[in-house]
């Protein structure tokens, strides 16, 4: 169970958020001008990293605000959490 | 109790204090402070449980958690029986009952037993096998071994106990109090650090709690009065709480660990009463030491598993702290040195020890050497290949080791014994450890797997780390603490220590027997009766990961998940496979260490506290007024409102009729609402449904879709503009949550430039819903001064309006067809301006309807429902209802997928109506549709989605989703039932006032 530290409200207990898969997909902002194959590559694929992986969380049971993560999924270690709009912070 | 089993020893049991308890209908007495299976092994009882799969007699075999064989039923009462509890770990109380499991009739005559002699007929994976054929017969033969095969039985009652769930934080929690866990403990707290220290046993202490032998000393006096003083200087710290009877169960990532605290299992029947029974802790800990400590682990022979064969150690515990023999002859087979402690503290307690049989070289420790002058032969470099005893060991057999080991040789003799204790070497308890995520790493020298590569703030200290020799588990663990802790402790620097060196090991996983292995039965995992033959099986037939040898053979699937059996198991495979142990690796180690009751993983949830109640402010007027409830989500919602001796199809009817004809009224409280304010907030909506808003004005309702980005129906509802940048929108009763989450994902991160503030104000509002003909005449009455003509206050719009002075908003919108408003207002007003309206009503028949009438009455117009009418696949499109889908918006939330390949295509399933050829026939909602009966097999075209008798149209009425349906409609179909099939066509959606004029009746 993670101890995430929200950066609006600090340290608090995994149970208090939900995960919502990868960051950093920007929807499109002409989904018109986009191929079925295009907007298909927005729509459904997801890298789904073994490895350091950038997340988007919700403090769903807290603040309500949705926030970026740095983890890498295969030890869940947690390296930095950074508030959405903001550039990760590690490569 | 035999007398002559018991040594005077007040140190750690009361003797003045007896305790009378039962097992297996028998009274039985033993002394406070035992377990049950010191107080059994007091009685002479020894045979306690028969095995799983041959029904072989068992015995007592461990004093710990790792105890495979004596696991018995406790209690009989119908709400308060636990099975599958360890005897080894059950405290003594007055009127404990407690009963063998897996046996019939009885522990001392076991039918089941027969399967022993034909036992090499039921090899590993027998079962398998045997029953695969015919795949159909499976139930029945399931029958018969689910019978035979005796788990213990469960409670048929629920538990009258009640449990605990409790948080706890730390800086630093130690888990084991053994020597090092002391230490650790002490070190933690003197250094201003928040510490918890957790054992699973009633006393601090471990092992060196009663080690009295004078070759393990500690600046000159026993090692348990050393640690006593230690442990009692515990008692001055301010920052360290100490828990005992707590069983670490669970150790997850980032320091969360799970620990359950026996609060009233080792008390009386009388003093459990009215008490917390257990407690679990959920603890986060800043940093973790574990202090496990090790298990002894058996040797691997012939006929290893007869009742009487007992580790050595726990022969040791059971005569040096409960003071009972396990036995009045006892001999003692091992490989290593701790054997000869034992044998020591046997014959100072005046039992006899026939001999030691160690599989090593002569070897001239400290330890040995003592025993040696205390007269107890020792047979060196000998092996037991046999042992003889149906229900109780009475002697074994001796043959010589050659000189590899891997034979024996010379002549074989026998030795009589009633106890034969073994050691085979010391396991670290790394559970935990790897629990946590850690890595280990095999130690050829000791044959052992110790914790290697961590993630997470903790160490190992101890003999769970390794390091099983008195000096050097004080010096290790000592330096470790003070690395990990950063400080520096010198306390324990000057010790003067004296300890018995062990100075030579050899192992032997599969010790030879002067029988070949098939005939012989050498038992690796006790309780689940696998023996090394079947691992071999398992090899030969192909299986080469452990997970699959384990389930194969069952090896370690027990409740004991193995403890004791999982390292020779790995040690046979490896040997077998040719490969290292250390490239084998482990099977997983799963929480939770030892089983937990239900009772202590649900704690308080249970009752009505099992999941949150939601009910609406209205509630207790339905409640008097005798309504059926419906879940929906958390909520209960008023399903309908049976009159006396009245069916709910009766009711439905009567309640669906009178909302048409006259009036009815309906609690709409527990639809979503979300306040939506701010200058963008049109362009959001714009964004989120799929029709235009910007040109609503202020003072309109319009009706809303919203889709998810795949295109499909996600929620529908009315929005109301409230003033230029205010908006109040409603959501599905079960949607509220989600939609609200979904808003404010888009809003924070795809448009953080929108100007809009979104806020839940579900339970803020009550919503009174009044219908029918007459529904304006009646909200007149409530609300005199207010111009309800169709001019001032037409369909599809809202006023502000005040009763009795409190402010409510009214608005005109019709989820049924009729003339219809909806009255917000302050939820604590809201059981008022129900009754208000009822009253008001009484005149016209007002009649309470509840969700079962709306579902009804919204079907008569075609009118969906997300979640019913569609599944997550339907589209606006699929839905008929291309007309809310606006043309002129650039994009909206889903647009795009709209006319992806696959979501413009003709065949999809589309939602249409249907009429049954036989109007009192009611279609069953899921049922399938197809086109043809004489066709196998059939194409399902579609099912029925919704369906009732409507009263108003006198008809059976159905909604379904049908395969290319929009272009069906007059076609026949058919819906097949299991004994008949009806016969039905595809119509419009609509089934009443396709004008809709009762609109504005």
């Amino acid at each position: 169970m993670f101890l995430i530290n929200c950066p609006y409200c600090g340290e608090r207990d995994q149970s208090e958020f939900s995960a919502g898969g990868e960051a950093h997909i920007i929807r499109p902002k002409q989904p018109t001008e986009l191929s079925d194959d295009q907007w298909a590559e927005f729509l459904f694929m997801r890298k789904n990293i073994k490895g350091v992986q950038l997340e988007r969380w919700n403090h769903a049971h807290g603040c309500r605000k949705w926030f970026n993560m740095v983890r890498d999924t295969s030890n869940d270690k947690i390296h930095a959490v950074y508030k959405m709009g903001e550039k990760p912070p590690i490569k | 109790m035999s007398k002559n089993l018991r040594i005077t020893n007040d140190k750690f049991i009361d003797q003045t204090s007896r305790i009378s308890f039962k097992f297996d209908g028998k009274t039985l007495y033993g002394f406070k402070g035992d377990t049950l299976a010191s107080a059994l092994l007091a009685n002479n009882i020894h045979l306690v449980g028969r095995s799983f799969k041959y029904h072989r007699p068992r015995g007592i075999m461990t004093c710990g958690s790792e105890e495979p064989n004596a696991i018995v039923q406790v209690g009989n009462d119908a709400s308060m029986t636990e099975p599958n509890t360890r005897a080894t770990e059950i405290e003594l109380y007055e009127g404990l009952v407690a009963s063998s499991q897996n046996c019939w009739p009885s522990v001392n005559f076991d039918v089941g037993a027969v399967n022993n002699f034909f036992s090499p007929l039921i090899p590993a994976a027998f079962y398998y096998k045997t029953f695969m054929w015919p795949a159909s017969f499976w139930e029945k033969y399931e029958y018969f071994i689910r019978k035979s095969a005796g788990l213990g039985r469960s409670p048929t009652e629920p538990d009258k106990d009640f449990y605990d769930h409790r948080y706890l934080h730390c800086d630093v929690l130690v888990i084991g109090g053994g020597i090092s866990g002391i230490i650790a403990a002490k070190t933690a707290a003197q250094n201003n650090l928040n510490t918890v220290l957790i054992d699973d046993k009633n006393k601090l202490g471990g092992t060196t709690l009663f080690q009295q032998n004078e070759c393990f000393k500690i600046n000159n006096t026993y090692s348990s009065e050393w640690l006593k003083k230690e442990i009692e200087s515990l008692n001055l710290l301010q920052n360290l709480t100490i828990k005992t009877r707590t069983t670490l169960a669970a150790y997850h990532s980032y320091n969360y660990l799970l620990a359950r605290e026996n609060l009233t299992d080792h008390l009386s029947l009388s003093e459990k009463q009215n008490k917390v029974r257990q407690r679990l802790w959920k603890i986060r800990a800043k940093k973790v030491i574990i202090s496990t400590g090790a298990m002894e682990r058996p040797l691997i022979f012939n006929n290893n598993d007869r009742p009487g064969i007992i580790l050595s150690s726990s022969i040791k515990k059971y005569i040096d702290y409960f003071g009972v023999k396990c036995g009045q002859k006892l001999s003692l087979f091992t490989n290593n040195d701790s054997a000869y402690e034992t044998a020591v503290s046997l014959n100072k307690s005046g039992v006899t020890v026939n001999s030691v049989i160690d599989i090593r070289d002569k070897t001239d420790s400290l330890i040995v050497r003592q025993a040696e002058r205390l007269g107890i032969k020792i047979y060196w470099k000998h092996t037991v290949v046999n042992t003889s005893g149906y229900k109780r060991i009475n002697s074994i057999d001796i043959m010589k080791l050659s000189d590899d080991g891997n034979e024996v040789v010379g002549k074989k003799f026998s030795e009589d014994c009633d106890c034969l204790g073994i050691s085979g070497g010391w396991t670290p308890r790394v559970h935990l450890f790897t629990q946590s995520g850690g890595k280990l790493k095999f130690k050829d020298k000791d044959n052992v797997f110790l914790p290697d590569k961590s993630e997470l703030e903790q160490i190992s200290i101890g003999s769970c780390n390794g390091d099983f020799e008195l000096d050097s588990i004080i010096k290790n663990s000592v330096e470790s603490i003070n690395k990990f802790l950063n400080i520096n402790n010198n306390d324990y620097k000057n010790l003067e220590i004296v300890c018995s060196k062990e100075l030579d090991k050899k192992n032997i996983w599969l010790l030879p027997s002067d029988k070949p292995l098939g005939k012989t039965k050498p038992f690796l995992d006790f309780q689940n009766d696998s023996t090394a033959s079947d691992v071999k099986l398992a090899l030969r037939e192909g299986f080469k990961s452990i997970e699959h040898v384990k389930r194969y053979t069952t090896t370690g699937m027990g409740t004991d998940q193995g403890k004791l059996s999982n390292m020779h198991a790995l040690g046979i495979i490896a040997e077998t496979a040719g490969v290292k142990m250390g490239e084998l690796g482990t099977t997983t180690f799963r929480p939770p260490y030892t089983p937990l009751t239900f009772g202590t993983i649900v704690g308080r949830n249970v009752g009505e506290f099992f999941d949150i109640i939601r009910k609406t402010p209205i509630h207790d007027w339905h409640e008097e007024n005798k309504a059926e409830f419906e879940n929906v989500g958390q909520w209960k919602r008023a399903w309908y409102y049976p009159k006396k001796n009245e069916s709910m199809h009766e009711a439905v009817q009567r309640e669906s009729k009178a909302a048409r004809d006259s009036a009815g009224m309906l609690d709409a409280s527990t639809l979503g609402k979300i306040d939506i304010q701010g200058s963008d907030a049109s362009e959001f909506l714009n964004r989120v449904y799929t029709n235009a808003w910007s040109k609503l004005e202020i003072g309109k309702c319009r009706y809303g879709l919203m889709l998810n980005e795949d295109g499909m129906v996600y929620d529908d509802g009315v929005t109301t503009r409230l003033g230029e940048n205010h908006y109040i929108m409603t959501t599905t009763t079960g949607g509220a949550a989600n939609v609200l989450s979904k808003l404010e994902d888009y809003l924070q991160t795809e448009w953080p430039e929108l100007d809009v503030y979104l806020t839940s104000v579900t339970d803020q509002y009550a919503t009174v819903s009044i219908c029918g003909p007459n529904s304006k005449k009646i909200l007149s009455k409530v609300i005199p001064d207010l111009d309800l003509s169709d001019k001032e206050f037409p369909h599809m719009s809202f006023k502000n309006a005040s009763i009795n002075n409190v402010k409510c908003r009214v608005m005109r919108i019709s989820f049924t067809g009729e003339h219809s408003y909806e009255i917000n207002i302050q939820s604590s007003y809201g059981k008022s301006v129900w009754e208000k309206c009822f009253e008001a009503g009484k005149e016209f028949n007002i009649t309470p309807y509840g969700t079962e009438t709306m579902h009804l009455l919204r079907a008569e117009k075609g009118f969906i429902i997300t979640g019913q009418d569609t599944d997550g696949t339907m589209t606006p499109v699929d839905l008929q209802m291309d007309w809310i889908i606006s043309k002129k918006k650039y994009d909206f939330i889903g647009k795009r997928s709209l006319y992806r390949s696959d979501t413009i295509r003709d065949d999809r399933k589309q939602l249409v109506g249907l009429i049954t050829d036989d109007p009192k026939e009611v279609l069953e909602e899921g049922a399938q549709i197809v086109s043809e009966t004489n066709k196998q097999p059939v194409e399902m075209l579609g099912h029925v989605t919704s369906s009732y008798f409507s009263p108003n149209l006198n008809k059976s009425i159905a909604l379904a989703v049908v395969k290319n349906g929009k272009k069906l409609k007059g076609h026949k179909m058919f819906v097949p039932m299991k004994n008949k099939t009806i016969n039905v066509t595809i119509t419009d959606t609509v089934f009443l006032d396709k004008d809709n004029k009762r609109l504005n009746a």
